[in-house]
C-alpha cells in the first residue's frame, strides 16, 4: 500500500515538473532540437535541474542496500550497449522530433492534449506492443 | 514571460528530479516513464502492476489539476494524423527497443553516469535534430 501511495506522489511531482517546466508543450520540445530555428534552451535546464537532485539520489542509494520500505535497488547499470540501444534511441529520437512529445509528458497532458494527444498515446502504446518481435530480430541480426 | 522560461524549466527540472530521486529511495526503482507504462501494456511488468497504475495515475492527476487552475495549458501537438501516428509509433518501439527515453536515460541514467543513458541520449538528441532539420527546414511539413 505505502508502496502505491509513493508511486503516485512521486509520478504527481514528476508530472507537475513536467507541466511547470514547459515539456508538455510540443514547442518548446521542438524548439530545442530546431538548433537552426528559433532555438530554446529551456530543455536543457530541465535536464540539468533534474539531473541535479538525482545525481545525489543515486550517492545515497549506493550506501544502502534497500530501498527506505525495504525493497530491492536497482543493479548496476548495465555496460553492453547493442543495437536494439543505438536503434531505439534513433527511432525514439526521430518521433520525439516529429511530435515534440515523449512518454512522460504524452502521458501528463492526457487531460487537455486533446484528440492529438490521445492518438499520439494510442500509436505509442500500438509501437509498445510491436516492439518485442523487433527486439528479438535486431538481436538474431547483431548475433550473425 | 519569455524570459522567465529557463527558470520555469530549472524549477520544474527539479521537481523531475526530485520525483526520481523520491522513486529510486523510497520505491526502489527507476523512474522511466517509457518503461512504466511499457510494462504495463505488454504485460512483462504484471508483478509490479499496482506500483505503475499509481505513478501513471499522479502523472496524469496532478498536471490535469494544475491545468485547471492555470487555464491555458496547451500542449500545440500537430493537427496532422499521419505525423502524429508516426511520430507516437516511433516513440513506442524505440523506447522498447531502448529500453528507455528522456526521464529513463536521460535523467536516471546520466545522473549515474551509466553509459547506456549517455548514450541513448546523445543518439536520441541527435535523430530529434535531423528531423527538426529535414521535416521543418528542408521539406517544411512540422
Amino acid at each position: 500500500m505505502l508502496r502505491n501511495l509513493f508511486a503516485l506522489l512521486a509520478g504527481g511531482i514528476f508530472g507537475a515538473g513536467l507541466l511547470v517546466s514547459g515539456m508538455t508543450d510540443t514547442t518548446k520540445v521542438q524548439g530545442w532540437l530546431d538548433v537552426f530555428g528559433a532555438w530554446d534552451p529551456t530543455l536543457a535546464f530541465v535536464l540539468s535541474g533534474a539531473i541535479m537532485p538525482m545525481a545525489i539520489a543515486w550517492r545515497v542509494a549506493a550506501r544502502r542496500k534497500t530501498s527506505l520500505l525495504g525493497t530491492a535497488m536497482p543493479g548496476k547499470p548495465d555496460p553492453r550497449l547493442g543495437a536494439n540501444l543505438v536503434t531505439g534511441s534513433v527511432l525514439f529520437g526521430m518521433g520525439w522530433g516529429l511530435a515534440g512529445l515523449c512518454p512522460g509528458p504524452a502521458m501528463a497532458s492526457l487531460t487537455f492534449g486533446g484528440w492529438g494527444g490521445a492518438l499520439f498515446l494510442i500509436a505509442m502504446a500500438a509501437g509498445m506492443l510491436a516492439a518485442p518481435p523487433i527486439r528479438a530480430r535486431i538481436t538474431q541480426f547483431e548475433a550473425a | 514571460m519569455m524570459e522567465m522560461d529557463w527558470i520555469w524549466g530549472l524549477i520544474g527540472g527539479l521537481m523531475i528530479g526530485g520525483a526520481a530521486a523520491l522513486f529510486l529511495l523510497v520505491n526502489g526503482r527507476i523512474m522511466g516513464a517509457s518503461g512504466l507504462l511499457g510494462g504495463l501494456v505488454d504485460g512483462s511488468g504484471r508483478e509490479t502492476s499496482a506500483e505503475r497504475i499509481a505513478f501513471i495515475a499522479g502523472l496524469v492527476a496532478v498536471p490535469a489539476v494544475l491545468a485547471l487552475l492555470m487555464g491555458d495549458a496547451q500542449t500545440n501537438i500537430t493537427t496532422n494524423p499521419v505525423v502524429i501516428i508516426a511520430a507516437g509509433l516511433l516513440v513506442g518501439i524505440g523506447t522498447r527497443l531502448a529500453n528507455g527515453c528522456t526521464s529513463g536515460h536521460g535523467v536516471c541514467g546520466i545522473s549515474r553516469l551509466s553509459l547506456r543513458g549517455i548514450v541513448a541520449t546523445v543518439f536520441y538528441l541527435l535523430a530529434g535534430g535531423l528531423i527538426m532539420v529535414t521535416f521543418r527546414h528542408v521539406l517544411r511539413v512540422i
